[in-house]
C-alpha cells in the first residue's frame, strides 16, 4: 500500500508552509470566475470526466448491441449510440483531454511563468467548451443524431430527421474553445518563458503542447465554417455539397478530412510529450535524442496536414492523387518511428522504476506502435480498398487515440497528481488498474482487427453469425477496460482524503514544476525556479 | 522589479497599464500582438473554405459562374473598393497620431475610419437591394432561368457566405472601432498604451486585404462577354 516502496523517493524538507491555489477564494463564484491556469484545469478535468462517463455509456450500448449478430438494438438507437459516442468521444474527451487539464496546469509551471498570456480568454474557453457540449447534450436529449461523428453530406444536410443542428452547433462551438486554447499556449509558449528557459531547454510536453496548438489553431477553422455549411444547406436548402443542388459532397469530405485528420495528431502529439517526461524520470536518464525528439513533433504536425485523402481513397479520388496521399501517409511514419525508437533507447540500460504512471508510458507506447503499424497497412490504397469501412479500421484509431493517447492521459494524471492535488495515491490500485487498462484494451480491440480483416463493416447494428465469436470477446474485453476506467476515480478520489501528504517532488524528477511545492501556490513559484536542460537526470534534483 | 529604467514618465505609464501575468510591457506588447497575427491566421482559414469552395464551384461550373459574375455592379463594387482602402491608411494615421501624443488627430481618423467602413455597409446594402429585386437571393428569393440558373445560384450562395461573413466582420470592426474613437477621446490611450488600438488596427487590415480577395472573385473574373 505504501507509496515508498514503489520508488517515490523520501524527502528531508516537506515544505508545507506555502498556501496553495486551493487556499484563496473557495466559493463557487472564486472558481467559476477564476483567471487562474490551474483552477480552471481543474475545472476541464471535472468536465471531460463526464463527458468521457457519457461517451462511455454510449461505447457500453454499442458493445452490448454487437453480442448477438441480430443485434440487441433497434436500428436508429444503435445508429444514434455510435454517432454520439463518436462526437463526445472526439470533441469533448479526446481532442481537449491532455492539452485543456494537464497542460493547463503545467504549460505555465514548466516554463516558470505565473500563468497563461490571456488568463481571461483560457476561462471563456473553459465556457465555450461546457456551451458546445450543453448543445450535444441537447441533441441528446431530444432524440440523438445519427449521421455518425464525421456527418457526411448529402446523408446529413438532406435526409436525416434527426437533431443534426444541435449537435453541429456544439461541435461549432467548442471549436472555437480550441481555437482559443491553442492560441493561448503558442502565444504563452513564445512570450512567457522565464529567463534561461531556451526553446532547447523546453520539456517535450511543452513541445507537443506546441505542436498541438499549431495543428489546433489552423485546423479548427476549417472544421468549424465546413460545419456552418452543412447547417445553412439543412435550412436554407442550398449549398455547395448537395449533388442535386449542382455541388460536390467530396469536398465536404476533404474539408471535413483536412481538419479531422489533423485532429488525429492533436490527441497523440501532447501524448507523445507526456509519454517522454514518465519514461524519462523513471528510467532516471536523458530522453534519447532530444532534438529529434522535438523535431519529429514538428514534422508530424506539419506532414499531418497532407495527407487527409487517405480516408478517401474509396471515395472517388483520382488514383494520382491517390498515391500522393498514400506517399505523405507513409512519411508520416518516419517521425513517429524516431520517436518510439527514442523511447526505447531511453530505456535501455536506464535504472527503470515500474511505477503506475509508468506503467500508463509503456502501455502507451504498445499501443501506440500497434495503432502506428496497422495505419500503414490502411495508408496502401490496394490494401486500403478492402479494408475500409470495415473494423479494422475501428481497431486500428482506437489503438491511437484510446490505446495510445488515453493511457497516456492517465499516466499523466497519475504522474502529476501529487503535484496538483498533494496528494499521494494507492501505488498498488494504480498498478493493477493500468495492467487492467492494458489487458482489457487489447482483449477489446484485437479482435476488432481479426473481425475487420475477416470484412466485417462498421457502423451496422447487425452482422454475419460466423463473427460472434470475437464480438463476444471484445464485449468482455470492454467490461474489463469499464472497471480499469472506474478505478482510478475511485482510488484517485480515496486519496484526495485519505492519501498521504506528497512532497514537492515524489518521484525525483527535474521539470521546474516539481521545484515548487504540492500543491503549487497561486503565483506558482514562491521563488524564482532554476531553468536548466531539461531531463537533467545526470544532476542532483534542485 | 526593474527599478533602474522606470523612471521615465513613459516607463511609468507602461507599467501602470502591466497584467500580472507579465513581468514587462515589452512582453505584454509582445503576447498581445502574437495573440492577434494567430487569430488573423484563424480568420484566413474560416475564409479559405469558403475560398476553396468557390474555386471547386467555378471549375465545375465556369459558364454559369461567368453569367452571374455578370450580374454584380462594377461600379457599386468599385466604391466600395475605394472605401475600404482608404479605411485602412485613416485608421494607421490614427494610430500614429496617439503614438504621437496627438489625442485630436487620432480621434478625428477613427471617426473617419468607422464612416468609412459604414460607408462601405450602405453601398452594400445598396447592392443587396438591387439582388432582391432582381430575384438573386438564393434559397429565398431566386428566380433565374436558362441552362445556368443552379449555377448562377452556387454563385450567388457563395457570393452571400463571402460578402456576408465579411460584413459580419466590418460591422464588428466597425463597432471596436466607434467604442474606441470615445475612449481615444476621452484620454484613455496615449504614447504609453496603445496595445488595443494597434490590434484593433490589425483585424481591420485583415477584413480590408479579405475584401481585396473577394472583390476580384466575385465582380471581376469572367464578366467579359464571351
Amino acid at each position: 500500500m505504501s507509496a515508498i516502496d514503489a520508488g517515490i523517493v523520501p524527502q528531508p524538507k516537506p515544505e508545507s508552509a506555502a498556501p496553495s491555489f486551493y487556499s484563496g477564494d473557495q466559493s463557487l463564484r472564486g472558481w467559476l470566475f477564476t483567471r487562474d491556469h490551474k483552477r480552471i484545469a481543474i475545472l476541464y478535468t471535472l468536465s471531460i470526466t463526464l463527458f468521457f462517463g457519457l461517451g462511455g455509456a454510449a461505447a457500453a450500448m454499442i458493445r452490448y448491441d454487437l453480442i448477438v449478430p441480430s443485434g440487441e438494438l433497434a436500428t436508429e438507437v444503435y445508429n444514434k449510440a455510435f454517432t454520439f459516442h463518436g462526437v463526445v468521444m472526439v470533441w469533448f474527451f479526446l481532442l481537449p483531454s491532455i492539452p485543456v487539464t494537464l497542460g493547463n496546469f503545467l504549460l505555465p509551471i514548466m516554463i516558470g511563468a505565473r500563468d497563461l498570456a490571456f488568463p481571461r480568454i483560457n476561462l471563456f474557453s473553459w465556457y465555450l467548451f461546457v456551451g458546445g457540449g450543453a448543445f450535444v447534450v441537447a441533441a441528446l436529449w431530444a432524440g440523438g443524431v445519427d449521421t455518425g461523428w464525421t456527418f457526411y453530406t448529402p446523408y446529413s444536410t438532406m435526409f436525416s430527421n434527426t437533431n443534426v443542428y444541435l449537435a453541429i452547433i456544439g461541435v461549432f462551438v467548442t471549436g472555437f474553445s480550441t481555437i482559443f486554447t491553442g492560441l493561448n499556449f503558442i502565444v504563452t509558449t513564445h512570450t512567457m518563458r522565464m529567463p534561461g528557459m531556451t526553446w532547447m531547454r523546453l520539456p517535450l510536453f511543452v513541445w507537443g503542447l506546441y505542436a498541438v496548438s499549431v495543428v489546433m489553431v489552423l485546423a479548427t477553422p476549417v472544421l468549424a465554417m465546413t460545419l456552418a455549411l452543412v447547417g445553412l444547406e439543412r435550412v436554407v436548402g442550398v449549398g455547395v455539397f448537395d449533388p442535386a443542388l449542382g455541388g460536390d459532397p467530396l469536398l465536404f469530405q476533404h474539408l471535413f478530412w483536412f481538419y479531422s485528420h489533423p485532429a488525429v495528431y492533436m490527441m497523440i502529439l501532447p501524448a507523445m510529450g507526456l509519454a517522454s517526461e514518465v519514461i524519462s524520470c523513471f528510467t532516471s536518464r536523458r530522453v534519447f535524442g532530444y532534438k529529434f525528439m522535438t523535431y519529429s513533433m514538428l514534422a508530424i504536425a506539419v506532414i499531418g496536414f497532407m495527407v487527409w485523402g487517405h480516408h478517401m481513397f474509396v471515395s472517388g479520388m483520382s488514383v494520382y492523387a491517390a498515391m500522393v496521399f498514400s506517399l505523405l501517409s507513409f512519411l508520416v511514419a518516419v517521425p513517429s518511428a524516431i520517436k518510439i525508437f527514442n523511447w526505447t533507447a531511453t530505456l535501455r540500460k536506464g535504472d527503470i522504476r515500474f511505477t503506475a504512471p509508468m506503467l500508463y508510458a509503456l502501455g502507451f507506447v504498445g499501443l501506440f506502435l500497434l495503432g502506428g503499424l496497422t495505419g500503414l497497412i490502411l495508408a496502401a490504397p490496394a490494401l486500403d480498398e478492402f479494408l475500409h469501412d470495415t473494423y479494422f479500421v475501428i481497431a486500428h484509431f482506437h489503438y491511437v487515440m484510446v490505446g495510445g493517447s488515453v493511457m497516456a492521459y492517465l499516466g499523466g494524471i497519475h504522474f502529476w497528481w501529487p503535484k496538483v492535488t498533494g496528494r499521494l495515491y494507492s501505488e498498488r490500485l494504480a498498478k493493477f488498474a493500468a495492467v487492467l487498462m492494458f489487458v482489457g484494451f487489447n482483449v477489446t480491440f484485437f479482435p476488432q482487427y481479426l473481425l475487420g480483416y475477416e470484412g466485417m463493416p462498421r457502423r451496422y447494428h447487425s452482422y454475419l453469425p460466423k463473427f460472434q465469436e470475437l464480438n463476444i470477446i471484445s464485449t468482455g474485453g470492454a467490461v474489463l477496460l469499464a472497471i480499469s476506467y472506474a478505478l482510478p476515480v475511485l482510488y484517485l478520489l480515496w486519496s484526495l482524503r485519505y492519501g498521504k501528504r506528497s512532497p514537492p517532488n515524489p518521484w525525483d524528477a527535474r521539470g521546474l514544476e516539481w521545484q515548487t511545492s504540492s500543491p503549487p501556490p497561486k503565483e506558482n513559484f514562491l521563488h524564482p525556479p532554476v531553468p536548466r536542460e531539461a531531463y537533467a537526470y545526470d544532476e542532483p534534483a534542485l | 522589479m526593474n527599478a533602474t529604467v522606470a523612471d521615465s514618465p513613459l516607463e511609468e505609464g507602461r507599467r501602470a497599464h502591466l497584467e500580472e501575468q507579465f513581468d514587462e510591457p515589452a512582453q505584454q506588447h509582445s503576447a498581445a500582438s502574437l495573440g492577434m497575427w494567430i487569430f488573423l491566421a484563424t480568420e484566413m482559414l474560416f475564409f479559405g473554405v469558403l475560398f476553396t469552395s468557390y474555386t471547386v464551384m467555378r471549375v465545375l461550373h465556369p459558364a454559369g459562374f461567368a453569367e452571374a459574375s455578370r450580374h454584380t455592379d462594377l461600379l457599386l463594387g468599385s466604391g466600395e473598393t475605394a472605401a475600404l482602402l482608404t479605411s485602412s491608411i485613416t485608421i494607421v494615421i490614427s494610430l500614429r497620431a496617439l503614438k504621437l501624443g496627438q489625442r485630436g488627430l487620432a480621434t478625428l481618423f477613427l471617426l473617419l475610419t468607422a464612416a468609412l467602413g459604414t460607408g462601405f455597409l450602405v453601398i452594400h446594402g445598396f447592392e443587396y437591394h438591387s439582388e432582391w429585386e432582381e430575384h438573386l437571393i438564393p434559397g429565398v428569393r431566386f428566380l433565374q432561368f436558362g441552362p445556368h440558373a443552379r449555377a448562377v445560384e452556387l454563385f450567388e450562395v457563395l457570393s452571400y457566405l463571402l460578402t456576408g461573413w465579411h460584413s459580419i466582420h466590418l460591422i464588428i470592426a466597425v463597432s471596436v472601432v466607434l467604442g474606441l474613437t470615445y475612449r481615444v477621446w476621452r484620454g484613455a490611450f496615449g504614447p504609453d498604451h496603445f496595445t488595443t488600438l494597434e490590434l484593433a488596427a490589425l483585424y481591420w487590415h485583415l477584413v480590408d486585404i479579405i475584401w481585396m480577395f473577394i472583390f476580384p472573385l466575385l465582380y471581376l473574373i469572367g464578366r467579359a462577354p464571351v
